[in-house]
């Protein structure tokens, strides 16, 4: 009865977020050409022949940096530039009114975002298997699946980690810089300019010990096929999940007794 | 009896402020080491509002209304004191509680901007767990309360403030909640749509017995609406009680401008005792105290010439504006 409940607010605010994200279907097509780094990083490692270093093939390496276009492509969050923004004007007080956590209108904003963002993310991947026809794979339908929740698991990550970032705004007010601290490792820790697998084995150990590698990495190697260790990478997702969510319910709770409704 | 839905008790409210210098020096000093002090915006409070009473809240800017307002809904969180409203303390934001009280706040708004209002009618009506049917028609009866209707289809960022505050209305009453916090609602809005609105809230009261608190500076909204009102003077309760009363007590004399016949009357009128503000030929304006009036009238009637007269009330914005500057008004 209560999931059923939560379900029909979330659906409901899908759709109407979707609806408001149709309004802006240019600006959605410029971001989702905006995230094309991966290609350009594709080009950097083939051009340098970098790839052999690690032993893997061209065709895998573009399979990767491909997959890697796509998780980025529908686990991009900026909760806190949002978050900070409507704290600051004083438009999250009508919010914390509510009976639903104001969050969750973020979370239904992220997810109505992807889902507009989803044939533009198509059109790329066409040009790109034009450009490599050699790249082109079909994964099975049970690594599709699991992809696909490593992707929405990734997702779900970050927007905890920059939810947890958003709440310091109560204290802060300025969130947004403590979020561009993150930015440096989640470039180059998660994957997104390099297979994390070419990182020295004692970097490597470390890496594999914070949530960066599971946001980019680790989906993009499960969708394009190479050797990765499927149960131990999921598992290290929901572990992250589990250990950010009660941290996001503390922060939230301590922050908003600090709340003081500036700009309204 | 009616109960009491509000109950507040020895509240105050603290805010922490950082100061700066001005200049290059101030600025390199406030970067280094910042120079916080903790300002008591509301200090030490008590009242009680009962179930469907309307409550004007009054004060000049900074004087803490809204901060007040503010923890009656559980936005903010007190530093001191108790707040217990319709059985729930604000500050935990408990869904029944939520679902029991709106805030409004002029020209702050929760409609999604580029949608048009009524998509954001439906979300709220999904927040407040009401189905299609129900939400459909709290739409229809709303909209006809606050006469709104092709409104509803247009996209909120090509409506007029006055649409889009009637639809902010109707966003945050969707839910029909018992307790209403407005905090300056007719504010920007022109006349007519004030009124309108100051209509909307009469009815709405009259018909669900809600228990509204308001606050505005517009003395028509406070004189039309509240009976009683709550006079805050830096953070600090100055008068609570009737509306009447206090005008009463604030405006004791009225000005009567007499028209007499000849301005020999005129003359005789000014020499016959009665306090006198100014004369102009054969108009003659006096100050009466209120409880003479009917006894200073027959007297003036039965001995002068009288060609008209006029009873001015003290304009209300003038009379509040002493409650805004003044401590303690002990009524």
């Amino acid at each position: 009865m209560i999931s059923n409940l939560i379900n029909r607010k979330i659906f409901t605010l899908l759709k109407v977020q979707y609806s408001n994200m149709l309004e802006y279907r240019v600006e959605i097509a410029l971001w989702a050409i905006s995230g094309i780094i991966p290609f350009f990083m594709l080009n950097i490692w083939t051009n340098n022949n970098l790839n052999e270093s690690i032993n893997i093939s061209d065709t895998l390496l573009s399979r990767y940096f491909l997959c890697a276009f796509f998780v980025r492509q529908f686990s991009v969050v900026w909760v806190v530039f949002s978050f900070e923004e409507d704290s600051l004007m004083g438009k999250v007080s009508p919010y914390l009114i509510q009976p639903l956590n104001p969050f969750f209108r973020y979370f239904a904003q992220h997810l109505a975002e992807q889902i507009t963002r989803f044939p533009f993310a198509l059109i790329i991947a066409f040009f790109f298997f034009i450009l490599n026809p050699e790249s082109i794979w079909i994964p099975n339908l049970g690594i599709l699946l699991l992809s696909i929740v490593s992707t929405f698991l990734s997702f779900l990550i970050q927007f905890l980690i920059q939810s947890i970032v958003a709440c310091l705004c109560f204290w802060t007010e300025k969130a947004s810089s403590i979020e561009r601290l993150l930015f440096i490792p989640t470039l180059f820790l998660s994957g997104l300019l390099a297979p994390v697998v070419s990182f020295p084995a004692y970097v490597k150990s470390w890496i594999y010990l914070t949530p960066f590698p599971y946001l980019i990495d680790f989906p993009a190697n499960l969708l394009s096929g190479n050797e990765t260790n499927i149960s131990g990478g999921l598992i290290m997702q929901i572990l992250w999940i589990f250990i950010l969510f009660p941290l996001f319910k503390k922060i939230w709770s301590e922050g908003t007794k600090k709340y003081t409704a500036m700009g309204s | 009896m009616v109960q009491n839905i509000i109950n507040v008790k020895n509240l105050s409210k603290s805010f922490d402020i950082s100061s700066k210098e001005p200049g290059l020096k101030g600025t390199i000093k406030h970067f280094f080491r910042r120079q916080t002090k903790s300002l008591k915006v509301i200090k030490d409070i008590s009242f009680e509002i009962k179930e469907g009473e309307i409550v004007g809240f009054l004060g000049a800017n900074g004087a803490g209304k809204t901060t007040i307002l503010k923890m009656l809904c559980g936005l903010i969180y007190p530093s001191e004191g108790s707040i217990l409203v319709s059985g729930y303390l604000p500050f935990r934001r408990k869904e029944n509680f939520l679902k029991n009280i709106t805030l409004i706040m002029g020209q702050k708004q929760q409609l999604i901007w580029d949608l048009p209002p009524i998509e954001s009618f439906y979300l709220n009506a999904s927040i407040y767990d009401l189905d299609k049917f129900e939400a459909k028609k709290r739409i229809k009866k709303l909209s006809e309360m606050i006469e709104i209707d092709e409104e509803l289809y247009i996209p909120v960022r090509k409506l007029s403030l006055g649409q889009r505050m009637k639809s902010e209305l109707l966003a945050a009453l969707i839910h029909e909640p018992n307790i209403l916090f407005l905090d300056e609602p007719t504010l920007g809005l022109d006349i007519n749509a004030q009124r309108n609105l100051r209509k909307f809230l009469q009815k709405y009261n009259k018909e669900t017995n809600a228990t509204i608190c308001l606050t505005s500076h517009y003395m028509k909204d406070i004189t039309s609406l509240c009976k009683r009102v709550i006079c805050v003077h830096e953070g600090a309760i100055s008068y609570d009680g009737k509306l009447d009363l206090l005008l009463k007590k604030l405006s004791p004399v009225k000005e009567i401008l007499i028209v007499c016949r000849s301005e020999e009357d005129a003359i005789k009128l000014e020499n016959s005792g009665f306090t006198v503000k100014n004369k102009i030929k054969n108009e003659i304006t006096i100050k009466i105290e209120n409880n003479s009036i009917t006894s200073s009238l027959k007297t003036i009637l039965n001995n002068f010439d009288i060609e008209d007269l006029f009873i001015n009330e003290p304009p209300v914005d003038e009379v509040i504006g002493k409650v805004l500057i003044k401590k303690d008004y002990d009524i």
